[in-house]
Protein backbone atom coordinates (compact mmCIF):
# COMPACT_ATOMS: atom_id res chain seq x y z
CA UNK A 1 0.00 0.00 0.00
CA UNK A 2 1.23 3.49 -0.83
CA UNK A 3 -0.06 6.99 -0.05
CA UNK A 4 -0.26 7.56 -3.80
CA UNK A 5 -2.66 4.65 -4.22
CA UNK A 6 -4.85 5.84 -1.31
CA UNK A 7 -4.90 9.35 -2.76
CA UNK A 8 -6.04 8.01 -6.11
CA UNK A 9 -8.72 5.92 -4.42
CA UNK A 10 -10.12 9.03 -2.70
CA UNK A 11 -10.61 11.09 -5.88
CA UNK A 12 -14.34 10.39 -5.70
CA UNK A 13 -15.08 11.59 -2.14
CA UNK A 14 -18.07 13.94 -1.88
CA UNK A 15 -15.93 16.95 -0.99
CA UNK A 16 -12.44 16.44 -2.47
CA UNK A 17 -11.50 20.06 -1.79
CA UNK A 18 -11.83 19.49 1.95
CA UNK A 19 -9.32 16.64 1.78
CA UNK A 20 -6.92 18.61 -0.45
CA UNK A 21 -7.04 21.56 1.94
CA UNK A 22 -6.65 19.31 5.00
CA UNK A 23 -3.57 17.61 3.53
CA UNK A 24 -1.96 20.96 2.68
CA UNK A 25 -2.79 22.30 6.13
CA UNK A 26 -1.23 19.33 7.93
CA UNK A 27 1.96 19.73 5.89
CA UNK A 28 2.45 23.29 7.11
CA UNK A 29 0.62 23.24 10.48
CA UNK A 30 1.13 19.77 12.00
CA UNK A 31 -0.86 20.57 15.16
CA UNK A 32 -3.99 20.95 13.02
CA UNK A 33 -4.10 17.19 12.49
CA UNK A 34 -5.93 16.50 15.78
CA UNK A 35 -9.19 18.17 14.70
CA UNK A 36 -8.86 17.25 11.02
CA UNK A 37 -8.31 13.60 11.93
CA UNK A 38 -11.44 13.58 14.14
CA UNK A 39 -13.67 15.20 11.50
CA UNK A 40 -12.35 13.29 8.46
CA UNK A 41 -15.09 10.63 8.45
CA UNK A 42 -17.87 13.22 8.53
CA UNK A 43 -16.25 15.08 5.63
CA UNK A 44 -15.14 12.15 3.47
CA UNK A 45 -17.48 9.24 4.31
CA UNK A 46 -17.16 5.83 5.90
CA UNK A 47 -18.01 3.33 3.18
CA UNK A 48 -15.71 0.64 1.80
CA UNK A 49 -13.36 1.59 -1.05
CA UNK A 50 -13.54 -0.64 -4.13
CA UNK A 51 -9.77 -0.36 -4.33
CA UNK A 52 -7.63 -0.93 -2.37
CA UNK A 53 -9.79 -3.77 -1.00
CA UNK A 54 -10.22 -3.91 2.76
CA UNK A 55 -9.93 -0.14 3.21
CA UNK A 56 -12.74 2.26 4.06
CA UNK A 57 -12.87 5.90 2.97
CA UNK A 58 -12.31 7.26 6.49
CA UNK A 59 -9.34 4.96 7.13
CA UNK A 60 -7.70 5.98 3.86
CA UNK A 61 -8.32 9.70 4.45
CA UNK A 62 -6.94 9.54 7.98
CA UNK A 63 -3.92 7.49 6.93
CA UNK A 64 -3.17 10.09 4.25
CA UNK A 65 -3.36 12.89 6.80
CA UNK A 66 -0.71 11.12 8.87
CA UNK A 67 1.54 10.62 5.85
CA UNK A 68 1.19 14.32 5.02
CA UNK A 69 2.94 15.39 8.23
CA UNK A 70 6.38 16.91 7.60
CA UNK A 71 7.96 15.19 10.64
CA UNK A 72 7.13 13.67 14.02
CA UNK A 73 5.05 10.84 12.61
CA UNK A 74 5.53 8.46 15.52
CA UNK A 75 4.56 11.03 18.17
CA UNK A 76 1.53 12.10 16.15
CA UNK A 77 0.41 8.51 15.62
CA UNK A 78 0.74 7.85 19.33
CA UNK A 79 -1.26 10.93 20.29
CA UNK A 80 -4.00 10.40 17.71
CA UNK A 81 -4.32 6.78 18.82
CA UNK A 82 -4.37 7.70 22.50
CA UNK A 83 -7.15 10.25 22.09
CA UNK A 84 -8.95 8.61 19.18
CA UNK A 85 -12.31 6.91 19.07
CA UNK A 86 -12.33 3.31 17.84
CA UNK A 87 -12.40 4.30 14.15
CA UNK A 88 -9.52 6.76 14.59
CA UNK A 89 -7.48 4.15 16.46
CA UNK A 90 -8.08 1.70 13.66
CA UNK A 91 -6.99 4.25 11.05
CA UNK A 92 -3.76 4.94 12.95
CA UNK A 93 -2.98 1.21 13.07
CA UNK A 94 -3.58 0.86 9.35
CA UNK A 95 -1.40 3.88 8.61
CA UNK A 96 1.64 2.64 10.56
CA UNK A 97 3.25 0.68 7.68
CA UNK A 98 3.04 3.81 5.49
CA UNK A 99 4.93 6.07 7.90
CA UNK A 100 8.69 6.75 8.05
CA UNK A 101 9.03 5.22 11.50
CA UNK A 102 10.89 2.24 12.88
CA UNK A 103 9.52 0.05 15.62
CA UNK A 104 8.61 3.05 17.79
CA UNK A 105 4.87 2.48 17.56
CA UNK A 106 4.85 -1.17 18.57
CA UNK A 107 3.27 -0.21 21.93
CA UNK A 108 0.16 0.81 19.96
CA UNK A 109 -0.07 -2.75 18.59
CA UNK A 110 0.16 -4.12 22.13
CA UNK A 111 -2.66 -1.83 23.23
CA UNK A 112 -4.86 -2.81 20.28
CA UNK A 113 -4.25 -6.53 20.72
CA UNK A 114 -5.09 -6.25 24.43
CA UNK A 115 -8.58 -4.93 23.62
CA UNK A 116 -11.57 -7.11 22.88
CA UNK A 117 -12.57 -4.87 19.99
CA UNK A 118 -12.07 -7.21 17.04
CA UNK A 119 -11.71 -4.29 14.60
CA UNK A 120 -8.61 -3.11 16.49
CA UNK A 121 -7.12 -6.57 16.89
CA UNK A 122 -7.50 -7.12 13.14
CA UNK A 123 -5.95 -3.75 12.26
CA UNK A 124 -2.95 -4.47 14.50
CA UNK A 125 -1.96 -7.51 12.44
CA UNK A 126 -1.15 -5.75 9.17
CA UNK A 127 2.32 -5.22 7.75
CA UNK A 128 3.57 -3.15 10.69
CA UNK A 129 3.20 -6.26 12.87
CA UNK A 130 6.51 -7.42 11.41
CA UNK A 131 7.97 -5.35 14.27
CA UNK A 132 5.94 -7.34 16.80
CA UNK A 133 7.91 -9.92 18.72
CA UNK A 134 6.96 -13.50 17.91
CA UNK A 135 5.31 -14.49 21.25
CA UNK A 136 2.98 -11.46 21.10
CA UNK A 137 2.29 -12.11 17.42
CA UNK A 138 1.31 -15.73 18.12
CA UNK A 139 -1.00 -14.66 20.95
CA UNK A 140 -2.63 -12.16 18.61
CA UNK A 141 -3.18 -14.76 15.88
CA UNK A 142 -4.70 -17.09 18.45
CA UNK A 143 -6.94 -14.26 19.65
CA UNK A 144 -8.17 -13.84 16.07
CA UNK A 145 -9.17 -17.50 15.99
CA UNK A 146 -10.72 -17.20 19.44
CA UNK A 147 -12.84 -14.16 18.56
CA UNK A 148 -13.75 -15.06 14.97
CA UNK A 149 -11.48 -12.58 13.15
CA UNK A 150 -10.67 -14.06 9.71
CA UNK A 151 -7.00 -15.01 9.47
CA UNK A 152 -6.84 -13.31 6.06
CA UNK A 153 -6.18 -10.05 7.98
CA UNK A 154 -2.85 -11.39 9.29
CA UNK A 155 0.08 -10.15 7.21
CA UNK A 156 2.64 -12.81 6.24
CA UNK A 157 0.77 -15.55 8.09
CA UNK A 158 2.25 -18.33 5.97
CA UNK A 159 5.81 -17.06 6.37
CA UNK A 160 5.61 -16.47 10.08
CA UNK A 161 3.45 -19.27 11.48
CA UNK A 162 5.71 -21.68 13.35
CA UNK A 163 5.61 -24.85 15.37
CA UNK A 164 4.79 -23.02 18.57
CA UNK A 165 1.74 -21.42 16.94
CA UNK A 166 0.75 -24.87 15.70
CA UNK A 167 0.97 -26.22 19.24
CA UNK A 168 -1.19 -23.36 20.54
CA UNK A 169 -3.76 -23.86 17.78
CA UNK A 170 -3.81 -27.59 18.44
CA UNK A 171 -4.46 -26.88 22.12
CA UNK A 172 -7.39 -24.67 21.24
CA UNK A 173 -8.69 -27.28 18.79
CA UNK A 174 -8.52 -29.92 21.53
CA UNK A 175 -10.49 -27.71 23.95
CA UNK A 176 -13.05 -26.90 21.29
CA UNK A 177 -13.37 -30.57 20.38
CA UNK A 178 -13.85 -31.54 24.04
CA UNK A 179 -16.55 -28.90 24.37
CA UNK A 180 -18.34 -30.11 21.25
CA UNK A 181 -17.45 -26.92 19.36
CA UNK A 182 -15.62 -26.50 16.10
CA UNK A 183 -12.64 -24.46 14.91
CA UNK A 184 -13.09 -21.81 12.20
CA UNK A 185 -12.29 -23.30 8.80
CA UNK A 186 -9.31 -20.99 8.16
CA UNK A 187 -7.72 -21.96 11.49
CA UNK A 188 -8.30 -25.67 10.88
CA UNK A 189 -6.66 -25.31 7.45
CA UNK A 190 -3.69 -23.48 8.95
CA UNK A 191 -3.29 -26.19 11.58
CA UNK A 192 -3.35 -28.86 8.89
CA UNK A 193 -0.67 -27.07 6.91
CA UNK A 194 1.53 -26.49 9.95
CA UNK A 195 1.07 -30.02 11.20
CA UNK A 196 2.12 -31.41 7.84
CA UNK A 197 5.01 -29.04 7.44
CA UNK A 198 6.67 -29.09 10.86
CA UNK A 199 7.39 -32.53 12.26
CA UNK A 200 8.81 -31.05 15.49
CA UNK A 201 5.37 -29.80 16.48
CA UNK A 202 3.66 -31.74 19.21
CA UNK A 203 -0.04 -31.84 18.61
CA UNK A 204 -2.07 -33.32 21.47
CA UNK A 205 -4.51 -36.08 20.73
CA UNK A 206 -7.94 -34.56 20.14
CA UNK B 1 -42.13 -0.64 17.01
CA UNK B 2 -38.73 1.00 16.39
CA UNK B 3 -37.28 2.66 19.46
CA UNK B 4 -34.51 5.22 19.96
CA UNK B 5 -33.67 5.56 23.67
CA UNK B 6 -32.30 9.11 23.87
CA UNK B 7 -30.88 8.71 27.39
CA UNK B 8 -29.55 5.45 28.78
CA UNK B 9 -26.31 4.60 30.64
CA UNK B 10 -25.38 1.35 28.92
CA UNK B 11 -21.96 1.22 30.60
CA UNK B 12 -23.88 0.18 33.72
CA UNK B 13 -26.00 -2.45 31.97
CA UNK B 14 -25.40 -6.06 31.01
CA UNK B 15 -25.45 -7.90 27.70
CA UNK B 16 -28.79 -9.40 28.82
CA UNK B 17 -30.17 -5.87 28.66
CA UNK B 18 -28.80 -5.34 25.15
CA UNK B 19 -30.43 -8.61 24.05
CA UNK B 20 -33.79 -7.73 25.59
CA UNK B 21 -33.65 -4.18 24.24
CA UNK B 22 -32.88 -5.36 20.71
CA UNK B 23 -35.74 -7.89 20.92
CA UNK B 24 -38.08 -5.11 22.11
CA UNK B 25 -37.24 -2.91 19.12
CA UNK B 26 -34.52 -0.64 20.51
CA UNK B 27 -32.29 0.10 17.50
CA UNK B 28 -30.39 3.16 18.70
CA UNK B 29 -29.36 4.74 21.99
CA UNK B 30 -27.63 7.86 23.24
CA UNK B 31 -25.50 7.42 26.36
CA UNK B 32 -24.88 10.68 28.20
CA UNK B 33 -21.75 11.04 30.30
CA UNK B 34 -22.83 11.28 33.91
CA UNK B 35 -22.18 10.54 37.56
CA UNK B 36 -21.22 6.92 38.11
CA UNK B 37 -22.44 6.45 41.65
CA UNK B 38 -18.93 6.38 43.14
CA UNK B 39 -17.31 9.84 43.21
CA UNK B 40 -14.30 10.17 40.92
CA UNK B 41 -11.18 11.75 42.32
CA UNK B 42 -9.09 12.57 39.26
CA UNK B 43 -9.36 13.79 35.70
CA UNK B 44 -7.81 10.59 34.36
CA UNK B 45 -10.80 8.47 35.29
CA UNK B 46 -12.98 10.79 33.19
CA UNK B 47 -10.62 10.30 30.25
CA UNK B 48 -11.04 6.54 30.48
CA UNK B 49 -14.80 6.93 30.87
CA UNK B 50 -15.11 9.21 27.83
CA UNK B 51 -12.86 6.88 25.81
CA UNK B 52 -15.16 4.03 26.69
CA UNK B 53 -18.18 6.02 25.50
CA UNK B 54 -16.61 6.48 22.06
CA UNK B 55 -14.76 3.16 21.92
CA UNK B 56 -15.75 0.01 23.72
CA UNK B 57 -19.43 0.73 24.43
CA UNK B 58 -20.39 1.40 20.78
CA UNK B 59 -18.62 -1.86 19.87
CA UNK B 60 -20.51 -3.73 22.58
CA UNK B 61 -23.83 -2.24 21.42
CA UNK B 62 -23.03 -3.09 17.82
CA UNK B 63 -22.78 -6.78 18.66
CA UNK B 64 -26.51 -6.67 19.38
CA UNK B 65 -27.50 -4.56 16.38
CA UNK B 66 -27.92 -1.43 18.52
CA UNK B 67 -26.37 1.84 17.29
CA UNK B 68 -24.68 3.75 20.11
CA UNK B 69 -23.93 7.47 20.31
CA UNK B 70 -22.85 9.53 23.31
CA UNK B 71 -22.99 12.96 24.86
CA UNK B 72 -19.94 14.21 26.75
CA UNK B 73 -19.68 16.73 29.62
CA UNK B 74 -18.65 17.32 33.19
CA UNK B 75 -21.81 16.45 35.12
CA UNK B 76 -23.32 18.89 37.64
CA UNK B 77 -22.55 16.85 40.77
CA UNK B 78 -18.84 16.53 40.00
CA UNK B 79 -18.59 20.10 38.76
CA UNK B 80 -18.51 20.87 42.49
CA UNK B 81 -15.30 18.90 43.04
CA UNK B 82 -12.15 20.94 42.34
CA UNK B 83 -10.32 17.70 41.53
CA UNK B 84 -12.71 17.09 38.62
CA UNK B 85 -13.16 20.59 37.22
CA UNK B 86 -10.12 20.41 34.87
CA UNK B 87 -12.24 17.92 32.89
CA UNK B 88 -13.75 21.06 31.30
CA UNK B 89 -10.42 21.69 29.54
CA UNK B 90 -10.45 18.20 27.99
CA UNK B 91 -13.93 18.42 26.54
CA UNK B 92 -13.15 20.19 23.23
CA UNK B 93 -11.17 17.18 22.04
CA UNK B 94 -14.11 14.85 22.69
CA UNK B 95 -16.69 17.24 21.25
CA UNK B 96 -15.05 16.76 17.82
CA UNK B 97 -15.71 13.02 17.78
CA UNK B 98 -18.11 11.39 15.33
CA UNK B 99 -20.03 9.51 18.02
CA UNK B 100 -20.63 12.57 20.20
CA UNK B 101 -24.03 14.06 19.31
CA UNK B 102 -24.50 16.61 22.11
CA UNK B 103 -22.93 18.23 25.15
CA UNK B 104 -24.40 16.59 28.26
CA UNK B 105 -25.50 15.92 30.85
CA UNK B 106 -25.08 19.48 32.03
CA UNK B 107 -27.31 21.52 34.35
CA UNK B 108 -27.93 21.61 38.06
CA UNK B 109 -27.73 19.25 40.98
CA UNK B 110 -27.54 21.48 44.08
CA UNK B 111 -27.53 24.86 42.27
CA UNK B 112 -24.13 26.01 43.52
CA UNK B 113 -21.93 28.75 42.03
CA UNK B 114 -19.58 26.02 40.73
CA UNK B 115 -22.53 24.42 38.92
CA UNK B 116 -23.49 27.83 37.49
CA UNK B 117 -20.03 28.23 36.01
CA UNK B 118 -19.79 24.69 34.60
CA UNK B 119 -23.30 24.88 33.12
CA UNK B 120 -22.81 28.24 31.39
CA UNK B 121 -19.32 27.28 30.20
CA UNK B 122 -20.55 24.03 28.68
CA UNK B 123 -23.50 25.69 26.95
CA UNK B 124 -20.91 27.96 25.34
CA UNK B 125 -18.95 24.87 24.28
CA UNK B 126 -22.11 23.46 22.68
CA UNK B 127 -22.52 26.66 20.66
CA UNK B 128 -18.83 26.69 19.69
CA UNK B 129 -18.93 23.05 18.52
CA UNK B 130 -22.32 23.41 16.83
CA UNK B 131 -23.81 20.71 19.05
CA UNK B 132 -27.15 20.38 20.87
CA UNK B 133 -27.20 20.26 24.67
CA UNK B 134 -28.75 17.67 26.99
CA UNK B 135 -29.74 19.34 30.25
CA UNK B 136 -30.33 17.37 33.44
CA UNK B 137 -32.78 18.93 35.91
CA UNK B 138 -32.26 18.52 39.66
CA UNK B 139 -34.20 16.00 41.70
CA UNK B 140 -34.36 18.28 44.76
CA UNK B 141 -35.94 21.73 44.64
CA UNK B 142 -36.87 20.75 41.10
CA UNK B 143 -39.30 23.49 40.04
CA UNK B 144 -36.96 26.28 41.04
CA UNK B 145 -34.09 24.33 39.52
CA UNK B 146 -35.92 24.19 36.20
CA UNK B 147 -36.64 27.93 36.31
CA UNK B 148 -33.00 28.68 36.94
CA UNK B 149 -31.99 26.21 34.20
CA UNK B 150 -34.18 27.99 31.67
CA UNK B 151 -32.75 31.38 32.66
CA UNK B 152 -29.19 30.14 32.08
CA UNK B 153 -30.19 28.59 28.73
CA UNK B 154 -31.81 31.86 27.63
CA UNK B 155 -28.77 33.88 28.69
CA UNK B 156 -26.35 31.57 26.85
CA UNK B 157 -27.71 32.48 23.45
CA UNK B 158 -28.05 28.82 22.35
CA UNK B 159 -31.06 28.15 20.11
CA UNK B 160 -33.68 26.64 22.48
CA UNK B 161 -34.54 24.17 19.70
CA UNK B 162 -31.10 22.65 20.31
CA UNK B 163 -31.71 22.12 24.03
CA UNK B 164 -33.32 19.06 25.60
CA UNK B 165 -34.48 19.64 29.18
CA UNK B 166 -34.70 16.22 30.80
CA UNK B 167 -36.36 14.42 33.74
CA UNK B 168 -39.51 16.57 33.60
CA UNK B 169 -42.77 15.78 35.38
CA UNK B 170 -46.34 17.11 35.63
CA UNK B 171 -45.19 20.22 37.50
CA UNK B 172 -42.07 21.16 35.58
CA UNK B 173 -43.41 20.42 32.09
CA UNK B 174 -45.51 23.57 32.34
CA UNK B 175 -42.39 25.68 32.81
CA UNK B 176 -40.60 24.32 29.74
CA UNK B 177 -43.24 23.71 27.12
CA UNK B 178 -43.43 27.28 25.77
CA UNK B 179 -39.69 27.95 25.74
CA UNK B 180 -38.93 26.20 22.45
CA UNK B 181 -36.74 23.63 24.25
CA UNK B 182 -37.36 19.90 23.79
CA UNK B 183 -39.04 18.07 26.67
CA UNK B 184 -37.49 14.88 28.06
CA UNK B 185 -39.21 12.38 30.35
CA UNK B 186 -37.43 9.54 32.13
CA UNK B 187 -39.70 6.55 32.71
CA UNK B 188 -38.72 4.77 35.90
CA UNK B 189 -40.11 1.79 37.84
CA UNK B 190 -41.02 3.93 40.87
CA UNK B 191 -39.65 7.47 40.77
CA UNK B 192 -39.48 10.16 38.07
CA UNK B 193 -42.26 9.19 35.58
CA UNK B 194 -44.41 6.10 34.84
CA UNK B 195 -45.93 4.90 31.52
CA UNK B 196 -49.56 5.71 32.52
CA UNK B 197 -48.60 9.20 33.74
CA UNK B 198 -46.59 9.72 30.53
CA UNK B 199 -49.65 8.84 28.45
CA UNK B 200 -51.65 11.47 30.32
CA UNK B 201 -48.95 14.07 29.65
CA UNK B 202 -48.96 13.19 25.94
CA UNK B 203 -52.76 13.58 25.90
CA UNK B 204 -52.41 17.03 27.42
CA UNK B 205 -49.38 18.37 25.57
CA UNK B 206 -49.31 16.37 22.32
CA UNK B 207 -46.31 14.58 20.81
CA UNK B 208 -44.34 17.54 19.45
CA UNK B 209 -40.80 18.04 20.83
CA UNK B 210 -41.36 15.31 23.45
CA UNK B 211 -38.76 12.60 24.09
CA UNK B 212 -39.21 9.53 26.27
CA UNK B 213 -36.21 7.73 27.73
CA UNK B 214 -35.47 4.99 30.25
CA UNK B 215 -32.46 6.77 31.80
CA UNK B 216 -31.53 3.26 32.91
CA UNK B 217 -28.28 3.19 34.88
CA UNK B 218 -26.75 1.51 37.90
CA UNK B 219 -29.83 2.20 40.07
CA UNK B 220 -33.21 0.51 39.99
CA UNK B 221 -34.32 1.21 36.45
CA UNK B 222 -35.62 -0.65 33.40
CA UNK B 223 -34.38 -0.26 29.81
CA UNK B 224 -37.66 -1.67 28.47
CA UNK B 225 -39.87 1.11 29.86
CA UNK B 226 -39.59 2.97 26.55
CA UNK B 227 -41.36 0.03 24.91
CA UNK B 228 -43.87 -0.16 27.79
CA UNK B 229 -44.69 3.51 27.23
CA UNK B 230 -45.25 2.88 23.51
CA UNK B 231 -47.61 0.03 24.33
CA UNK B 232 -49.47 2.15 26.90
CA UNK B 233 -49.88 4.84 24.22
CA UNK B 234 -51.42 2.33 21.78
CA UNK B 235 -53.80 1.01 24.45
CA UNK B 236 -54.86 4.58 25.19
CA UNK B 237 -55.78 5.16 21.56
CA UNK B 238 -52.66 6.82 20.16
CA UNK B 239 -51.78 5.69 16.63
CA UNK B 240 -48.68 3.77 15.63
CA UNK B 241 -47.53 6.94 13.90
CA UNK B 242 -47.82 8.85 17.21
CA UNK B 243 -45.72 6.19 18.94
CA UNK B 244 -43.15 6.29 16.14
CA UNK B 245 -42.91 10.03 16.44
CA UNK B 246 -42.25 9.98 20.18
CA UNK B 247 -40.02 6.90 20.31
CA UNK B 248 -38.11 7.34 17.05
CA UNK B 249 -38.57 10.46 14.93
CA UNK B 250 -38.35 13.00 17.75
CA UNK B 251 -35.01 11.79 19.13
CA UNK B 252 -33.67 11.41 15.58
CA UNK B 253 -34.68 15.00 14.85
CA UNK B 254 -33.22 16.36 18.07
CA UNK B 255 -29.83 14.63 17.96
CA UNK B 256 -29.77 14.83 14.17
CA UNK B 257 -29.10 18.55 14.65
CA UNK B 258 -25.51 17.54 15.48
CA UNK B 259 -25.02 16.40 11.87
CA UNK B 260 -23.32 13.32 13.32
CA UNK B 261 -26.16 10.87 13.92
CA UNK B 262 -25.27 7.80 11.87
CA UNK B 263 -28.20 5.41 11.49
CA UNK B 264 -27.07 3.89 8.18
CA UNK B 265 -27.38 0.13 7.68
CA UNK B 266 -29.53 -0.50 10.75
CA UNK B 267 -31.97 -3.40 10.48
CA UNK B 268 -35.68 -3.16 11.19
CA UNK B 269 -36.03 0.58 10.75
CA UNK B 270 -39.45 0.32 9.18
CA UNK B 271 -40.91 -0.22 12.66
Amino acid sequence: MTPHRLRAALRGVPDPRWLDAALRRVATDPAAIARLFATAARKCGRGPLPDPPGWTVDEAARALLLTALPAGHAAAAESLYRYGDAAEKRAVLRALPLLPIGAECVPLLHDAIRTDDTRLVAAALGRYARHLEQPAWRQAVLKCVFTGVPLAVVDDLAGRADGELAAMLAGLAAERHAAGRSMPADAADLLDRLGAGSPSTTIPEA
Amino acid sequence: MRIFDPHIHMTSRTTDDYERMAAAGVRAVVEPAFWQGQPRTSVDTFVDYFDSLIGWEPFRAGQFGVRHHATVALNPKEANDPRCRPVLDLLPRYLDKDGVVAVGEIGYDSMTPAEDAAFAGQLALAVAHDLPALVHTPHRDKARGVERTLAVVAESGIDPGRVLVDHLNEVTVRLVRDTGCWLGFSIYPETKMSPPRMVELLRTYGTERILVNSAADWGRSDPLLTRATGEAMLLAGFTEDDVDRVLWRNPVEFYGQSGRLDLADLDGLRG
